[in-house]
């Protein structure tokens, strides 16, 4: 049984997993609820910031890529000038 | 907030048509979760119809023929708040997310497919990718 999938309004991301690059030392993961002009909106986000004490990026990207992030950030909107790319966590 | 039950019952069905149990208290999974002899799958269940849609489906192609788990359980994220949060303690190092899914084998977590890997796929691909797992790691019916 298909369920909600009706949610023409939003963006075609909205629900999927997404990387939100930024021109910056932030890299987001976390769904997509929306892009709008303010920019994209993420739902249970968490955030790598280059340069910052944990894993290095690709290492962080890996175990994202294998089993998700945790919700550190429940919402949060990556301001539209800052974006320089948005994929799909499972086409990174 | 929990869904309404009466809207989330049919997407309860498609998986206890197949022969899972229902695990809605934290007690229910804590006792199927004890039992660590051969394997067991774990389903959380959504309503979220970016994934859940296909992964019922999947789940329900994959148990057709082949190889398959001992045991199936199914927690329903959103609805059944305690027992998932159980289960998802069971899993580990691994961030929530629904729906999703976990293989374990003699009591260890084996295999986890997580909701982004579910997410914009039809239920044969995710048939298949449960399929590897169930060769890999249950025994064939007799």
């Amino acid at each position: 049984m298909r369920t909600f999938r009706e949610h023409e309004h939003k963006h075609d991301l909205h629900g999927i997993t997404v990387v939100v690059e930024t021109d910056g030392a932030e890299l987001w993961i976390g769904r997509c609820d929306d892009v709008v002009e303010a920019g994209v909106v993420l739902r249970d986000a968490d955030v790598h910031r280059e340069g910052e004490a944990g894993p290095p990026r690709a290492q962080w990207l890996e175990r994202a890529r294998s089993f998700g992030v945790w919700p550190r950030h429940r919402h949060v909107v990556v301001p539209a000038a800052r974006v320089t790319g948005v994929r799909r966590l499972a086409e990174i | 907030m929990p869904y309404s039950p009466l809207l989330i019952r049919p997407m309860r069905e498609e998986l206890l048509a197949v022969g899972f149990e229902e695990l809605s208290t934290a007690a229910d999974v804590d006792r199927f979760l004890a039992d660590t002899n051969g394997t067991a799958l774990v389903v959380v269940n959504s309503v979220c119809g970016c994934a859940a849609g296909m992964a019922r489906p999947g789940v329900r192609l994959a148990l057709r023929e082949g190889p398959r788990p001992d045991r199936l359980g199914t927690v329903f994220a959103g609805q059944d708040l305690e027992a998932t949060a159980r289960a998802r303690a069971a899993f580990g190092d691994i961030p929530p997310s629904s729906p999703s899914m976990a293989l374990f084998k003699g009591g260890e977590l084996v295999w986890f497919l997580p909701r982004h890997r579910i997410e914009r796929r039809d239920a044969l691909d995710v048939a298949a990718d449960l399929g590897a797992a169930f060769a890999e790691h249950c025994a064939v019916r007799a």
